[in-house]
């Protein structure tokens, strides 16, 4: 047996290893163990390592010290799906006694965790974007300083409506329901601010080729997608070889800083909404874009800046709690409480869902010295999930679905 | 009008695809009798060598040549090295090709990242050609072009050299090509490494179209699989005309029905699984 060293012991050496360099003395408080939950294998993995590339970045530029305490960061590999999440988390809370958990990435698999982690009173802070987690269906240890699926769609229809004047347009994403609460959110105000959608086409997640339901866009001001991962890539490329020239409006993930150096001349002019924007002036997000481009050598997106601002907000919410993180209300009041006026994304705060009110980037893709660039042409800020909308009402609404709003004819 | 023009001629090129993948996979199921579940996985593997050697500076077609060698050579050493190892044991022989396209998908995850890579289109088949009054991309005209070539070169090696006939007595009887003195196992190398290396190449040219990124490979198999299932293994006829099918089916499926574009797919493959197992044009198990 003794020469079989599995996995776990391999790790354990490891951690024992890093333990036994010299370290300054530090108070002598246990460190504090933040949980990541990532995808490191499979068709979520590109963002997932990004995932890690923010967390471990972060740390890196606290020299692994939050609020005078000691940080030690366990990463768990969910696969990118619901059971594995499952597997992880009890790993992460049961095995590992993690304080925090960061991630995960896909809404299916936060489902899966939410009322366990709720149960256990660990406070997670997750990128994923389902709505209900933070409108209809809360969960009390939940705190998200990234967006819902519709944040950014609320003022890019606002931006189509007023800025661009188009009038009706046709809706194309992904047939799941990141892409059902997108296209919704955007039928919402897009309407209310005197347009139409025209028609709204769900391919499936995996389509290897759209031209079937490219064929059917036109006739419109503009195309709208909220296509994520590797999707937008072949869309955009798909759409052009196609000869089509309409406009088109995308979602957060649809034009990611970090796809732009894997897409092509087609993607040039495409405009898309997001919280955050690699190009933004703030102190903060200079240092964090050199330092993703110094490690990684990739300009940092949604999920690095995600998980970089994660870690601010564990930060300034273990220094409120003076790095105690055993009374799990307080620490959950303060990770709430949090209030940046510098971060990557610049300014912003939580509503009492634990839900991010901060700035929405209107960019546009262009090409500057042959590389392209996503641009920011507009910024909409101290944006809540609510976008205008009385709370009351908006909750009292039916969830964004793929036929909710319906399309009018 | 347009919209049937485009859907069609698309349903085409995309056939065109579908056979230059599943062509090398139905060889291998007819003959070894394995359904090779690394094809999606050698797609994928041609398909980020091509994208690798362009990024060296290789022209897109010499690129996509070498990549189909390069699969054909780890084609070639997965046969020898592994599924010879295990000779009549077909269960065993699914699991290394289902566990070896777990391997290789995390292998390319760690060789080329998670994100996504694009296959430029060759610079003289960018954009569209107009075929009477619909827009149609140029890129997939060459497709069109490119899997009937092929598709002459396979019928030509399986039908008029003596290479060809031996392999079809191989997907015919193995036990009775042995007693007349056919190496039947140096033929299961000879069409392991074609399968792949048509794979391979499939991969490359089908990059412009789709781009190459982690899950390609499962996005791509079961299409082949269906190929297969619909036109009867072995039968390169079968994988010709069950791409085509397929082609069409997925296009305009998801064009007329797209709740139910898999179902689209798919049933045909069980209408025909149920009527005729051995596929379109299969021949019936002796």
């Amino acid at each position: 047996m003794s020469e079989i060293i599995s996995r776990r012991n391999l790790l354990g050496a490891a951690a024992a290893v890093a333990a036994g360099l010299p370290m300054p003395a530090i108070a002598q408080a246990p460190p504090i163990k933040i949980g990541l939950l990532t995808v490191k294998t499979g068709p979520l993995a590109q963002v997932g390592i990004q995932m890690e590339q923010g967390t471990v970045l972060f740390l890196k530029d606290q020299s692994n010290i939050l609020a005078g305490r000691k940080v030690e960061l366990v990463l768990g590999d969910t696969g990118g799906n619901p059971a594995g999440a499952k597997t992880k988390a009890q790993e992460l809370i049961e095995r590992d006694g993690v304080d925090l958990i960061f991630g995960p990435l896909a809404a299916f698999e936060l489902l899966a965790i939410s009322d366990y982690v709720a149960g256990k009173k660990v406070p997670i802070l997750s990128l994923a974007a389902a709505e209900d987690m933070t409108q209809r269906k809360p969960n009390p240890y939940f705190v998200r300083a990234s967006a819902t699926s519709a944040q950014a769609m609320h003022p890019l229809a606002d931006y189509a409506a007023k800025e661009l004047k188009y009038k009706t347009v046709m809706t194309i994403s992904e047939d799941f329901a990141f892409g059902y609460e997108q296209m919704g959110g955007f039928q919402r105000v897009f309407e209310d601010g005197g347009g139409r959608i025209v028609r709204k086409l769900w391919p499936p997640i995996v389509t290897p080729d759209y031209t079937p339901y490219i064929a059917q866009l036109g006739g419109v001001d503009a195309v709208i997608t909220g296509f994520a991962g590797s999707n937008p890539l072949k869309f955009m490329k798909q759409y052009k070889d196609a000869g089509l020239n309409l406009p088109v409006l995308g979602g957060e993930a649809a034009c990611d800083d970090p796809l732009l150096k894997s897409l092509g001349d087609e993607a040039i002019g495409m405009i898309t909404a997001a919280p955050y924007s690699s190009d933004l002036d703030t102190p903060s997000n200079k240092k964090f874009v050199a330092g993703t481009l110094r490690d990684y050598d990739n300009l940092p997106g949604l999920g690095a800046a995600g998980l970089y601002t994660n870690g601010m907000v564990a930060e300034a919410a273990l220094e409120q709690t003076g790095g105690k993180t055993d009374d799990k209300e307080a620490l959950i009041r303060a990770l709430r409480g949090v209030s940046l006026t510098d971060s990557p994304r610049g300014a912003f705060h939580f509503d009492h869902f634990g839900n991010v009110v901060g700035n929405i980037f209107i960019r546009r893709c262009e090409k500057k010295d042959g590389k392209l660039v996503n641009t920011t042409i507009k910024t909409y800020p101290n944006i809540s999930q609510f976008w205008t909308y009385d709370e009351t009402w908006f909750l009292a609404q039916p969830v964004y679905s793929r036929d909710y709003p319906p399309v009018k004819s | 009008m347009n919209l049937w023009l485009v859907l069609a001629g698309n349903s085409i090129a995309f056939g065109g695809l579908l056979f230059l993948l599943s062509a090398g996979f139905s060889l291998i199921f007819g003959l070894m009798r394995i359904p090779n579940l690394t094809h999606g996985s050698l797609f994928m593997l041609g398909a980020y060598f091509g994208a690798s050697l362009i990024a060296w500076g290789f022209g897109f077609w010499p690129a996509a040549i070498a990549a189909g060698i390069g699969v054909a050579i780890l084609g070639g050493l997965i046969e020898r090295l592994l599924l010879r190892r295990l000779p009549g044991a077909e269960l065993a022989q699914v699991l290394v090709t289902l566990g070896l396209s777990f391997m290789i998908a995390d292998l390319c995850l760690m060789g080329w990242g998670g994100d996504p890579i694009e296959i430029a289109t060759p610079p003289a088949l960018r954009g569209a050609t107009l075929i009477s009054t619909a827009a149609f991309p140029t890129y997939r005209l060459a497709v069109i072009a490119v899997a009937v070539v092929i598709a002459v070169g396979l019928w030509v090696l399986l039908d008029r050299t003596r290479l060809g006939a031996m392999i079809r007595a191989g997907v015919d009887d193995p036990a009775m090509a042995r007693v007349v003195g056919i190496r039947v196992s140096r033929l299961f190398t000879i069409v392991f490494c074609l399968g792949a290396g048509l794979a391979g190449f499939a991969g490359v040219i089908g990059g412009p179209i789709l781009s190459v990124y982690p899950g390609l490979d499962q996005d791509m198999l079961p299409l082949a699989l269906v190929v297969v299932i619909l036109g009867g293994s072995g039968s390169l006829v079968g994988s010709f005309v069950g791409s085509f099918v397929v082609g069409f089916l997925y296009n305009f499926g998801q064009a007329m029905l797209p709740e139910l574009a898999y179902v689209v797919l798919f049933l045909p493959m069980l209408v025909v699984l149920v009527l005729r197992p051995q596929g379109l044009f299969g021949r019936a198990a002796a």
